[in-house]
Formats: C-alpha cells, structure tokens, sequence
C-alpha cells in the first residue's frame, strides 16, 4: 500500500478550517494580548456602559473599561486555567487508569469504583466541595476542576491498559526479561495513549465551560482579573441597560467551545478511520 | 443474581462516595471542629456540642462508622451556621430545584425526541447538528442572560426573579433543558441510524409500513434503550446546573443553599449536598441499568 493511498483524506466540511483558524488565533492573542488590545484595567469614568462603537468595539463596562481590552486580555486568564486543569487531569489520570489496568484484580476493582464514585458528583457540586475546603481562588479553580475530570480520562486508559497487556509486544517485552519500569514506560504507556490527545482537546472545551460557570458564580478567579466568567458574573447586575458586558464575554466563550469540539471530533474521525 | 449484582456496585459507589466526602472533610486544613463551624458563632458550648455529635473525642475508626451509620439513616448532621438540622435546611429547599429539574428534564425529553424524529432530511439534519452543538457548548448562564435580557427586559414577558407562579419556572426551565436536549438528540439520532439498518426495519418496511411509522413505533424505540442509560447523567447535569440557573434567575432551591453554604464554609450542608447528589445519581442510574435488564431481554442473555 502506498503511501498516498493510506493518507485517505476525509471529508472536511468547512468548518474545520474556520474552527483551525480561530484557535490559532486565540494562542496568538494568549501569547501577545498587548499585541491587540491596551490595558484591561483602564477605567474611565467618563464612558461608563457605552455601546459598542467605533472606538470601544465590544463597548464598555460600569467601570469604562474597554471590554474588547478584558476579553482580549481574559484569553490568557481563562485558556490558561483550562489547559492546567486539563493537563493536571491527563497527567493523574493517565498515570491511574494506568496503574489500575496493570495492578492485581482487587487494587484494580478498588481503583475502578473510586473512578465511578468520583463521577457520580455532578462536577460543579465536586469543584465546589473543593473550593469550600481550599476556599476560593485560581489555584484551587485548575486543581478543582482537575480533579473532577480526572476520571473520564482514568476509566479511557485503564481500558486501552488492559488491551495492550495482552498484546504481543508487550507478553515478548516480558519474555525478554526487561526490567518492570521499562515495561511500563517504554511499552505500555507509549501504546495506551492513543484516544487521549483527542479526548483531551474535548475535555478542554469542557474545562473552559466549568471555569467560566465556577468563576461566574463568585468561586474561581475573582475580579477585577479580566477572565471570561468573572467578566459575565460582574456584568449581570447591568444586564437590563447594557448586555454586551455579560454577552460579549459569554458568546467568546462559546466560540472557543465550539471551535475545540468541532476540531476535536475531526480528529476523532480521523483517529477512528484509520483503525482497522 | 445479575439484579443483585447492580444493586451491590451501586452501593459500594455510594460508599466511597460518602468515604471520599468525609475524607474531604478531614483532608480541610485546621482543625475538624473548626471547619465544622464555618462561619458560624465560635462558642465552647458549640465547639463540644460538635465534638460529641462527629464523636471528635473517639477513635478514628469510630467516628467514620458512626458518620456512615448516620448517613445511612438519612441523619445529615446540624448546620452549626444556620442552627438547624442539615435535613430540614435541605428539605426547605429541595421542592422548587426537583420543580425545576423535572420541568427541565421533562421539557428537554421532548424537545430531543421531537428533534430526533422530525430531522431525517439532510438540510434540516445539518442545521439541528449545528444547533446542538451550539447548545452543547454553549455555558448554560450564557443562555439564561440572553433569555432574561430578551424575554423579561425588553419585552417584560417573564418575572426577572423569584419563584412564583409558572410563569416564573418558564425561562429558568428553557435555560436547563436545552444543554440536555442538545446531548439527547444527538444519541437518539445515533441511535435510530443504527436500528434504521437492523433487519427488523426492512421486515416493518416489507410489511407496507410507511416510513414516520417505522421511525416512531420501530427505531425510535429501539435508539431510546441507550437513551435510558443517560438517565443518571441527566440527573447529575440538571443538579450540578441548578446551581448556576439558581443564581441566573435569583431562585430559591439547593443551588442556592450549596452555594452558601460554601461560601461560608457551612461543611456538613456542603457534605450533605454533595453526598446526596450522587446518591441520586447512584439511585437513578442503577434504576436506569435494571430497566434495560427488564426491555431488552439481549442483555439478560449475554450477561448471565
């Protein structure tokens, strides 16, 4: 089979391009925020709740401040809280799911039911158990959120883990006597991580989703920080005479979200279509 | 067997459900008394009064028994905050989060079999996937702020807050459903793909069955067995998004109650909260697993 042939391009709708597009420019604007937009805490109480125009694009808040300049700026606060919290939960859940699909048959049932106890909380009420005993925070938002989706990815893994321990390299690896840590690391793992990038760029957009509802309602990163969920909690109270200040935050979230699924489940088909 | 079995895994989950809770409990730094306390009035009175409720003063052991055997009788602990019986604070307030909760889920069931049956055609099935993607990611206040500001701002249509009357519970039910009936749809649609290329469609085909009576009375059921098994995430999605409907719409209910009782550290209330909620997931979910049990006799066969 050549080459040219086993690259089958699927089917990309035009969506794909355009949610491509819009993520790389979203890790532009994280990277260089002062590239795009001026101080985020500028007030200016002379231009208090002005409607969008020409000069304040996204209009302005019951500060004057610019909420073009905060949402700009709140890419970097939002994304960042996301991809920690993701990571965190990939790292510990890999590392588990792992640990419970290599271990005897009790330590693997005893790590098996902690994962579905874990995901019988509805996530927001387990992040605020979290938050109500480390108190409210940004640190204590990434770990909360980490921890509540840790065991989606942890239940992915232990059943790819117990997949790959039969296979044929890996009964060969032991035939050959390699050590125990070269097994699992040189072996196992490398080969148990396959669903997991595209599991996590979905699990991205939902960590996005927890951290702007968690700081919305006052328990994650407090104002006057510019991020997305605080933006909307802060610009509630002024919804009945100006909703661009909730709205436009808000609407910046849902693209992001929308972006991260629709790229994700290209990828996922893509993943899918070249298994046998 | 295989029913006890089910019922067996549920409660071990509710177990270490309740174990990490408590866990969590211990984990907070500072003392377990003081944590116990939260916000509240900082009293010798009190503070012994909570050592000789949580058993503080005996073995480790002994008071994690006691804290399950009273989790188990339904017995939540006293909110030292508020001065009263968790039971009755949550009790209080449990009526109008279950109002809106099965307003939601009942408003959502219908709008994503709706959905599902009525967009068979290639247009109209693009437009409800893109819907439903757009309602899946779309955070849930973001739709509660538009329906207010468009539907009790501008056109006064609808009560900004509280909980009185229906016309009261119309928005914040609206808000809840949609995230759901955008997940719904999208597996009931899977589903009946699926039971559209079974062999028991073309005999209902062969039969002279006109296609929308093949879709309802043959596929439709068919895509609602895995349906059915979403019943305990629906669960878990509608009292993890009362929380925040709560707050959009400045209704009374359990996401009010949790969020203050976070806010000011009231732990037994978090506890209680937190305990109950996978007990209604644990509930349901093990309900949803008998009832497949019972409709589709294929996994009775292949699991016993």
């Amino acid at each position: 089979m050549t080459v040219a042939l086993s690259w089958r391009p699927l089917r990309v709708g035009g969506a794909v391009p355009v949610a491509g597009g819009f993520l790389g420019l979203m890790l532009v604007v994280v990277a260089l925020p002062g590239l795009f937009a001026g101080d985020p805490l500028a007030a200016d109480p002379f231009h208090v709740l002005e409607a969008p125009n020409a000069a304040h694009w996204f209009g302005t808040d019951q500060l004057g401040r610019d909420v073009f300049d905060r949402v700009v700026h709140g890419a970097r606060h939002s994304l960042t809280i996301a991809v920690a919290a993701t990571l965190l939960a990939v790292l510990s859940g890999v590392l588990l799911g792992m640990l419970a699909g290599l271990s005897h048959r009790y330590a693997d049932e005893a790590l098996a039911r902690s994962f579905d106890a874990l995901s019988a909380f509805p996530l927001i009420l387990l992040a605020l158990l979290f938050i109500a005993i480390a108190g409210p925070g940004t640190v204590s938002l990434v770990v909360a959120i980490g921890l509540a989706t840790l065991p989606h990815y942890a239940r992915v893994v232990r059943a790819q883990t117990f997949v790959v321990r039969q296979a044929g390299y890996v009964t060969q690896a032991v035939a050959f006597g390699h050590s125990r840590t070269r097994l699992v690391f040189r072996h196992v793992l490398p080969n148990v991580l396959g669903p997991v990038p595209v599991l996590a760029i979905m699990g991205l957009g939902e960590a996005i989703l927890f951290a702007a509802g968690l700081s919305f309602l006052g328990m994650g990163t407090q104002p006057p920080s510019p991020e997305w969920g605080a933006m909307l909690s802060e610009g509630r109270n002024y919804l009945s005479v100006a909703p661009w200040v909730s709205v436009i935050p808000g609407v910046i979230v849902t693209l992001t979200v929308i972006a991260l699924t629709v790229v994700g489940r290209h990828l996922q088909r893509r993943v899918e279509g070249r298994l046998p | 067997m295989i029913v006890l079995r089910r019922l067996g895994a549920g409660l071990v989950v509710l177990w270490v459900a309740a174990t990490a809770a408590y866990l969590a409990l211990l984990a907070a730094p500072g003392s377990t008394v003081d944590s116990i306390i939260g916000d509240g009035a900082d009293t010798p009175l009190i503070r012994s009064q909570i050592i000789q409720e949580w058993n503080l003063d005996r073995p480790a052991v002994v008071q994690y028994l006691d804290y399950l055997w009273r989790f188990g009788h339904g017995d939540l602990g006293r909110s030292y905050l508020l001065q009263r019986p968790v039971r009755d604070v949550i009790g209080d307030q449990i009526f109008p989060t279950v109002k809106l909760a099965l307003a939601a889920a009942g408003l959502g069931i219908v709008l994503a079999v709706l959905l599902a049956l009525t967009t068979r055609r290639p247009w109209s099935r693009r437009v409800s996937s893109t819907a439903e993607l757009v309602l899946v990611s779309t955070p849930p206040f973001l739709i509660g702020l538009v329906l207010l500001s468009v539907f009790s701002f501008q056109f006064g249509l609808f009560p900004v807050s509280g909980d009185r009357g229906l016309a009261a519970l119309v928005l914040p039910a609206i808000t809840l459903a949609l995230p759901v009936a955008g997940v719904l749809t999208q597996v009931l649609r899977d589903g009946i793909d699926r039971a559209l290329e079974e062999p028991f469609v073309v005999t209902a085909r062969a039969r002279g069955l006109r296609e929308r009576a093949v879709l309802a009375r043959h596929a439709l059921r068919h895509a609602l067995l895995p349906a059915v098994s979403l019943l305990g995430w629906l669960c878990g999605t509608l009292l993890g998004g009362v929380v925040i409907i709560e707050t959009v719409f400045g209704r009374p209910g359990l996401g009010q109650v949790t969020l203050q009782a976070v806010g000011s550290e009231d732990m037994p209330v978090v506890l209680a909260v937190v305990v109950f909620s996978a007990a209604a997931y644990v509930l349901l979910n093990t309900a949803a697993d008998l009832a497949l049990l019972v409709v589709d006799p294929r996994l009775r066969a292949s699991t016993s």
